[in-house]
């Protein structure tokens, strides 16, 4: 039998969304032919959580869900040292999911010196930069299952990724969430007419859809393998950036009318010009329900 | 430098744009605009197959000088207070240097809206000036200087204040040079947009 890689799955201050979102994966127990937990919080594992901080367990990857604080313990033991003694042993490091990466939705607790591993929001944490070059980011709220599961299978045939600056794979992370929306017809036409759920209109423009500047592949790598948030009619919330959560979800920023976030490295100016010519037009097709006559 | 075909074509539209303005559009003929710029009216045709064409060159020709005017403004590093009464002080210096132009857009591509229907739908001829004030504004709101609202109630009070004025002094009914308004017209329109 082929030699499974090792992996350890601990948490932080977490809702344990990634470790669900994980579980959608369709290929799960393919996966655990090839991959075994030492520790996973749910899956039985070889070990438990205080055989894993009692001793340092020998291990491949080191996945780590939730937002970190010096104050977190497991098990009685202070989930820092809990990472530097695996960091030592492991080849790799992935934070899985938007927290453990940035901070996330945790930065707002009460433990003090809330952070991802490597960054608080956009700003570089100090903590664990000897470890720096063993991570992996995968960010999301919570993490696409298949995202994780690759980047994995990266690992175990020694495929290097390129990352991005905040260490994500560029993979996934290269691409914005609007490439592949199915609403890209309303997007070029400025049409914003859109009802919650429904299938028409772009949702940029009103309704807070920040996919034009946010990082990942909803839209090309497919949720449960049949939809996205954009193409089920909700708004991208930008849930795998540093700046995640931001407020008012639902409603597009605007300064004057203008949004006050932009499609990524396109400048004001080209911007306006463009929105101004496309706006003059009425296209009627995008005006009524698809399915209309 | 404009090749000559391109420096013709300038020609035409700074010599159109007098007389529409002058005489108006209907007016004025092509012959005439051939006769002012002694061409022969079918070499005019080579340059513009109408003069409807003509009038939508013209507009866009407007809007790009007026967007360049505004751009230097945008790009300088100071108040969003200083900006307005720049924009107040380039509006009227062009509608004393240039009252033709002002006159244009007043009196002949507001007023004539058939002639520009086709192909100078919504605001796309005068794209240039309208991106440059939605930048003021834009730019005016993120740093908390204006207070945020509908571009167009905004837009409305700054442009149609300016145009009203220019149009004004047009009919001879103001009693003051344009440019000792300045500053009251900069400081209405900053109390009015500002937070």
């Amino acid at each position: 039998m082929k030699k499974k890689v090792k992996v350890l799955w601990i948490t932080g201050l977490a809702c344990n969304g990634n470790t669900h979102s994980f579980l959608n994966y369709p290929n799960l127990e393919q996966f655990l032919d090839n991959f075994e937990f030492i520790y996973h919080p749910i899956l039985e594992s070889k070990y438990t959580l205080e055989d894993i901080v009692s001793f340092t367990i020998d291990c491949d990857v080191l996945l780590i869900e939730g937002s970190l604080s010096p104050e977190i313990e497991k098990a009685d033991k202070k989930l820092f040292s809990i990472i530097n003694d695996y960091s030592k042993v492991v080849s790799k490091i992935i934070t899985v999911g938007t927290c453990a990466t940035f901070g996330g939705i945790f930065r707002d607790s009460e433990y003090e010196n809330i952070s991802g591993l490597h960054f608080d929001e956009t700003l570089e944490v100090d903590t664990f930069r000897k470890i720096k070059n063993k991570t992996i980011s995968i960010s999301g709220c919570p993490i696409h299952p298949e995202l994780l599961v690759n980047t994995l299978y990266a690992i175990k045939n020694e495929i290097a990724l390129k990352l991005d600056e905040y260490l994500r794979p560029k993979e996934y992370f290269a691409y914005t969430i609007h490439n592949g929306c199915t609403r890209n017809e309303y997007f070029e036409y400025k049409v914003d007419n859109h009802q919650f759920g429904k299938k028409e209109g772009c949702m940029f423009y009103d309704h807070g859809c920040q996919a034009p500047f946010t990082h990942g592949s909803c839209n090309k790598i497919l949720w449960n393998e049949v939809n996205s948030k954009t193409r089920a009619g909700q708004p991208c919330m930008g849930c795998t950036e540093p700046t995640f959560p931001k407020s008012n979800l639902y409603k597009t920023k605007k300064n004057m009318g203008i949004p006050a976030n932009l499609p990524l490295g396109i400048a004001k100016r080209t911007y306006l010009t463009l929105a101004g010519v496309t706006k003059a037009f009425k296209i009627n097709r995008l005006e009524k329900d698809i399915f209309d006559d | 430098m404009l090749d000559k075909k391109e420096q013709k074509k300038n020609d035409i539209i700074e010599c159109s744009l007098e007389l529409f303005a002058s005489k108006g559009f209907y007016n004025t003929t092509i012959p005439d605009i051939a006769k002012a710029l002694k061409m022969s009216v079918g070499n005019m045709y080579n340059y513009f197959k109408s003069k409807d064409m003509l009038a939508k060159e013209i507009i866009k020709f407007i809007s790009i000088y007026l967007g360049k005017e505004l751009k230097k403004i945008n790009e300088q590093d100071i108040s969003t207070e200083e900006k307005t009464r720049k924009i107040v002080e380039i509006y009227f210096k062009i509608a004393l240097a240039r009252p033709e132009m002002i006159d244009y857009f007043l009196r002949i591509y507001l007023s004539n809206r058939e002639v520009f229907k086709d192909g100078c739908e919504g605001m796309i001829c005068v794209n240039e000036f309208v991106t440059e004030i939605m930048i003021y504004f834009e730019e005016g709101v993120a740093v908390g200087d204006l207070r945020d609202q509908d571009f167009f109630s905004a837009f409305g009070l700054f442009m149609g204040y300016l145009g009203g004025m220019v149009f004004l002094k047009g009919e001879d009914i103001l009693p003051k040079a344009l440019d000792e308004y300045i500053t009251d017209i900069s400081y209405n329109i900053y109390k009015a947009l500002s937070v």
